[in-house]
């Protein structure tokens, strides 16, 4: 299949300093790409060049094949849009707000009314749509800007940090929207959390100081993390030394890091040996040496873990 | 076409969405009719016109033109909803053009409810109701004179007060370059040449043309070359800015 989102060496210079330093992706259709990084790393920039509103110092960005510089209406057209912080009009409502990008849209009449309707049921705004938008929440406002992404049904969708902002709830309805259009679709998401990109991205990729640093799927990418198939035990304080001295000397285990937590409560961190599956061994090891976990479960955090040794030191001021 | 209307319609409703599109057009219409009155002499004169009343515009102008224009960018920038608006389908001739024709329409409408001057003149005597049309066309143009400076201005800034002071200041120089005390003034310190230069780009004469009942195809190209070159200028810097 073709691919919907292209970036070619995307570069931008901000002055003497390069935000984004030769970035090169291509999505698919059926794709969401989950764009990671610390703050400043260039994320936001980059999706601005994609979407066409900064124009890059050099390389090109494509959106259905229309090069966004060269036939940026075409490209804006098959486009939905959510900027960094989900900018909106204080002064107008949520109702009149999307009729206005409706209308942008070359949508008129009953087919505008039907597509507001539906972007507004799909984000569940219905109750606030004649309040004015500057009294609206955090999580209603991002909604909104969501809803006006989605409004015309568009192919390719970016979205910087749609759930920024939002309580649990809401994030999980968001990530639950994202997920049902998903198929249709190609979709850049940025956001630093990561289980947001276990969650819904098909693809995760890394940015640190302008650059791609890592890309593949979330899987792929925790696998190269040494934390990769790790234990995490929970255990009493206490049992802490007597726990890490009975894991260290098994042999398929590389590392034991140790967290003290509130509660009297620690724990162990297991990481293995050439990515192997140690939960059973080490619930074995740790009932030979008696000592009595709460519990034991596989560690989430790999891809956490390669975000932080893959970034550590490379966090810049916001451009 | 279509996106022109559409930005222009959001723009004019915004005016109306708080009470500043009030209060605009009562301190308009009431400063209108004292600076006529009181200042301008308009019965003592004796005469059957409105010349008090429309020699007052350019510096009425000055004023509640920044006032209109200053929103027009600075504010999409600050909320930082330029991203959104410049990422819709919406060309950006017809996103400056649209924003623009928004508040000359807006400033039209404060035109239009000066009617009750019109209305007065003929009640008192008999006008020249031709002078009069052309008179208010006049003063149309020149708002959207002074409204395309503001525009631009507008979008050299994010700061609303910013863009009105720079609106003010330019669109007094276009507006003093022409009158006499002010060039008489520095005329000392400034060569003759620079002097009719400034002059030549004022929008004084053509106006008072226009007022007197002449209207010159000059006059009205003056106007029209006034918008389309900082409507032109907003374009650039509204391309140029964003990246900022």
């Amino acid at each position: 299949m073709a691919d919907m989102i292209v970036a070619d060496a995307l570069v931008k210079d901000f002055g003497a300093h390069r935000a984004v330093d030769a970035v090169s992706l291509t999505v698919k259709r059926g794709e969401v790409l989950g764009f990671l990084g610390p703050n400043g790393a260039g994320k936001s920039t980059t999706m601005k060049m994609l979407t066409g509103f900064l124009k890059p110092t050099s390389g090109r960005a494509e959106i259905m094949g229309h090069d966004v510089a060269v036939d940026a209406m075409a490209a804006r057209r098959m486009l939905g849009y959510l900027p960094e912080g989900a900018p909106l009009y204080p002064d107008m409502t949520p109702w009149g707000f999307l009729h206005f990008c409706a209308e942008t849209r070359g949508l008129r009449g009953r087919d505008r009314t039907a597509k507001v309707t539906a972007a507004i049921e799909r984000t569940n705004l219905e109750g606030v749509v004649m309040q004015t938008i500057d009294t609206l929440s955090k999580g209603f406002k991002r909604r909104v800007g969501l809803a006006q992404a989605l409004l015309h049904d568009p192919d390719v969708l970016i979205l910087d940090e749609p759930t920024d902002g939002l309580d649990p709830n809401q994030k999980h309805e968001v990530r639950e929207l994202i997920r049902e259009i998903a198929p249709e679709k190609a979709i850049v998401i940025s956001t630093h959390i990561l289980e947001e990109v276990d969650a819904i991205c098909s693809r995760a990729v890394i940015i640190a100081a302008g650059k791609v640093i890592a890309d593949g799927s979330p899987a792929a990418l925790a696998e190269r993390s040494p934390l990769f198939n790790a234990v995490a035990v929970l255990l009493p304080k206490d049992m802490a030394a007597a726990g890490k001295a009975a894991l260290e000397a098994l042999d398929q285990v590389a590392e034991v890091r140790v967290q003290a937590l509130a509660d009297g409560l620690a724990k162990l961190i297991v990481a293995p040996k050439n990515k192997q599956t140690i939960l059973n061994t080490v619930a074995g090891a740790l009932a030979d040496a008696n000592v009595e976990a709460i519990s034991i479960r596989p560690e989430a955090a790999a891809l956490e873990d390669l975000f932080r040794q893959l970034t550590r030191g490379t966090e810049q001021e916001a451009a | 076409m279509g996106a022109l209307i559409t930005v222009a319609k959001r723009e004019f409703a915004g005016y109306f969405a708080t009470p500043v599109a009030a209060i605009f057009l009562i301190i308009f219409l009431a400063l209108v009719a004292a600076i006529t009155f009181f200042i301008g002499y308009f019965l003592e004169r004796g005469n059957a016109d409105l010349q008090p009343f429309f020699n007052f515009h350019p510096w009425l102008y000055l004023f509640f033109a920044p006032a209109l224009s200053m929103r027009l960018w600075a504010e999409e920038r600050r909320q930082g909803t330029i991203e959104l608006f410049l990422t819709l389908p919406i060309p950006l001739w017809a996103a400056v053009l649209g924003k623009f024709v928004a508040a000359w329409m807006f400033l039209g409408l404060a035109l239009v409810l000066t009617f009750p001057m019109w209305v007065t003149v003929n009640v008192l005597g008999e006008p020249d109701n031709g002078v009069i049309l052309a008179s208010y066309l006049g003063s149309f143009l020149m708002a959207g004179g002074y409204l395309a400076i503001g525009s631009c201005l507008s979008a050299a800034t994010k700061n609303q007060v910013i863009a009105f002071v720079l609106t003010v200041t330019v669109a007094f120089l276009f507006t003093a370059g022409g009158a006499g005390f002010l060039s008489d003034l520095v005329a000392e310190f400034v060569s003759k040449s620079v002097l009719d230069g400034i002059a030549g780009v004022s929008v004084l004469p053509h106006f008072n043309q226009i007022v007197k009942g002449m209207i010159a195809f000059k006059d009205l190209a003056y106007f029209v070359a006034l918008i389309v070159a900082w409507l032109l200028a907003t374009m650039v810097l509204v391309d140029y800015k964003k990246a900022g």
